[in-house]
């Protein structure tokens, strides 16, 4: 008992489950319906509780051999044959091998007459050799209620039938009862009291002038299963119930990227464009080149190998390949390649859940890379804005568990406010871009910036998105003192401003020629006046010597005249206190 | 008196003029429901019908098949098979007169399909 802890703690003990193999009901279910039990499906009429049913036994047959009977109280063999055989169930031949076998039981009120106690062994006996014959796994009763509207006596029904469930029980056959819906209880006679393992309600509902087939397991006894509506589609291949999608935000993510197949686009995100299996929203207001971008970003995947879906809810697909050809974009050769898809459907066509239903089997049979939904703000009209909501959620996480990457196109108003109107689709974006018009004198230009862009960094300037017959291309806007220029006058002032370059250029130049010019002048100068120096200077010393010359002839003349004086030349050098004589002296 | 497979009761075949009725019966097992019920429809037939009347017994647990050729649902379940057009009667025939006007032997009170069925 020590040890018990450290065991695993074990597991419940599986209910034994009868997959259906109807797309979606066995992950609802978990696994499908309890096995070798009964089943209630319930629902109003033409809700598909029939094809539900038959679709069941087929399925068992064909994809997990379990032979199948059904009893139909309703229609007769011919008539559900022909009636399954449009959805592409080969009935007729999965009868003739045995595996299926159907048993028409009519009932008719007026022919018969109630005379005292009575029991449906008849009917026992009937299914019982029908089980026996094909040794038969699955049965469906459809629909049982219509006992209710033959035999009179409701009492000897009621526990006749309790009798049959058990009995069905006791067989071990996996069993499909179909009963209408009643007014206040799920079936018209309060069959679910007596089918209490699972009970499933089928609905069909007109939701502004937009049916939808909604699908809830009510009761599942002894097993986990999903409480939801969920929206389900008869389609040619039967019934496909709405995967479930986890909310649960664990998918796997990539630290891949890939191109929007705009370079400079690329080149604001980073570098390196968007991650894959992220999901990308364009909005912008109309004829801001939303699908422009779009039909892009599809190029770009199929150029690299990658498969692109592209769901369009406003243009059928030759307007896109024709109007992507005027901007030089040519799409039809990856269409005819099968590389590239469309699927166009008017968003009021049908029901949201449908929409999601188609896209999701579209995207499962496709099996691309990238999704384009364009725009997702069709899809407004086809539910309210928290179906809407819910529709996309449930449609990232599908393609984000699929590791698709997705761009979804959103149209605004022109008038409101971009950021506001998408507050709520937008937190389930990865990357968000922006288009918008600018309007400035008399012109109209676009132009795009990253409003986020989660894990990357990104650019968050406002480029100019110009469209032209070559192309998408993203030029860099003027940003100067008067604010954004774009457009013509983004390039007339950029001619302005090579003009202003060009005359300060050559100013320059015209300035550094006078400095040039007066720098020689001012070298002349200075050669000039050390000339003028030099020559002066050598005046000087010229007039400097004459004068010693001079002097030395005075002072010789002056001696001369002592000695003619007799005067004591040796004693009296300087017989008076002459200055002049002194400093003449040699 | 058991009812067996097949049991052809009495037929009044020395009245070639007069109409034979062709009843069958079905029955699962010899249950005491299906006896009286076979008890009660000898003695009907033998005061209303006199001898031109011919019964089968079916026991469905012996012949399953065959209750898709008359569509048994309940049991026991007392079938016309002529004069036509065929009656069904199911029950274990105990109420006489409901039998007789199931059987047309005597007019209906009121339209069968509208007949009230309480107790």
């Amino acid at each position: 008992m020590k040890k018990a802890h450290l065991k695993p703690i074990p597991t419940a003990p599986h209910l034994p489950k009868a997959p259906t193999g109807i797309k979606g009901l066995d992950e609802i279910t978990e696994g499908g319906f309890p096995r070798g039990r009964p089943t209630l499906v319930c629902g109003g009429a033409g809700c598909g509780k029939t094809l539900l049913a038959a679709e069941f036994l087929v399925r068992g047959a064909v994809e997990f051999g379990e032979p199948g009977v059904f009893i139909a109280f309703e229609e007769t063999e011919a008539e559900l044959k022909a009636n399954v055989a449009s959805l592409g169930f080969d009935f007729a031949g999965l009868v003739r091998r045995k595996k299926l076998l159907v048993d028409y039981v009519r009932v008719e009120r007026s022919e018969i007459q109630e005379t005292g106690e009575y029991d449906l062994e008849g009917l026992f006996v009937r299914l019982n050799l029908a089980i026996d014959s094909i040794g038969a796994k699955r049965v469906v009763l459809d629909t049982i209620e219509g006992l209710f509207a033959a035999l009179p006596n409701e009492a000897i029904l009621r526990a006749e039938l309790r009798r049959l469930f058990r009995w069905l029980k006791d067989k071990a056959v996996t069993a499909v009862i179909t009963a209408e819906r009643g007014r206040e209880l799920l079936t018209r006679h309060g069959l679910e009291e007596y089918v209490s393992d699972c009970v499933i309600l089928l609905d069909h509902r007109v939701n502004e002038q937009i049916a939808t087939r909604h699908l809830r397991v009510v009761k599942y006894r002894g097993s986990l299963h999903g409480t939801n509506e969920y929206p389900f589609l008869i389609g040619d291949d039967g019934i496909s119930v709405m995967p479930i999608t986890s909310l649960s935000l664990n998918h796997p993510v990539s630290s891949e990227r890939i191109s929007s197949g705009i370079e400079r686009l690329d080149a604001m995100l980073g570098g390196r464009g968007f991650f894959r299996g992220g999901s990308v929203l364009v909005t912008g207001s109309p004829g801001t080149g939303k699908t422009s971008v779009a039909a892009f970003f599809a190029q770009a995947a199929v150029r690299r190998g990658e498969r692109a879906l592209f769901f369009a809810f406003e243009e059928s697909p030759n307007q896109i390949l024709r109007n992507m050809q005027s901007i030089g974009l040519r799409l039809e050769p990856w269409v005819k390649r099968r590389v590239l898809q469309f699927h166009a459907a008017r968003p009021t066509l049908y029901g949201l859940e449908m929409h999601l239903v188609t896209m999701f089997k579209e995207i499962i049979a496709f099996r691309p890379a990238v999704v384009i939904v364009d725009p997702m703000t069709s899809l407004l009209a086809a539910g309210s804005e928290s179906e809407t909501r819910a529709m996309v959620t449930r449609l990232i996480d599908f393609l984000k568990a699929r590791q698709i990457t997705t761009l979804f196109t959103s149209l605004v108003d022109g008038g409101s406010s971009l950021q506001q109107t998408e507050v709520a689709i937008s937190s389930l974006m990865d990357s968000w871009l922006l288009l918008q018009n600018i309007e400035s004198d008399g012109e109209r230009n676009r132009g795009l910036y990253v409003l986020k862009s989660r894990g990357m960094a990104h650019s968050n300037q406002i480029r100019e998105f110009v469209i032209s017959g070559k192309g998408i291309d993203l030029v860099d806007a003027y940003i100067g003192p008067g604010g954004m220029l774009v457009g013509a006058a983004r390039a007339a002032q950029s001619s302005r401003d090579k003009a202003a370059a060009l005359a300060s250029q050559q100013n320059a130049l015209r300035r550094r020629r006078t400095l040039e010019r007066k720098h020689t002048a001012v070298e002349r100068q200075i050669d000039l006046l050390r000339s003028e120096y030099q020559a002066e200077q050598r005046e000087a010393r010229r007039a400097d010597n004459q004068d010693a010359m001079r002097t030395r002839v005075v002072s010789a003349d002056r001696t001369e005249l002592a000695f003619i004086r007799h005067a004591d030349a040796q004693k009296t050098v300087n017989p008076r206190p002459n200055s002049n004589s002194r400093k003449n002296k040699p | 008196m058991k009812p067996r497979k097949v049991k052809v009761q009495k037929s009044g075949l020395d009245a070639p003029s007069a109409k034979v009725w062709r009843l069958r019966l079905y029955v699962a097992g010899q249950t005491p429901r299906s006896l009286t019920a076979f008890e009660n429809l000898q003695r009907i037939c033998e005061t209303h019908l006199r001898k031109n009347y011919r019964i089968e017994v079916i026991d469905l647990v012996e012949h399953p098949h065959l209750s898709k050729g008359d569509q048994i649902l309940a049991i026991p379940t007392l079938v016309r098979k002529l004069p036509q057009p065929m009656r069904k009667i199911i029950g274990d025939l105990s109420d006489t007169e409901k039998v007789l006007v199931g059987l047309d032997l005597i007019p209906s009170p009121c339209p069968i399909s509208t007949t009230v069925n309480t107790p």
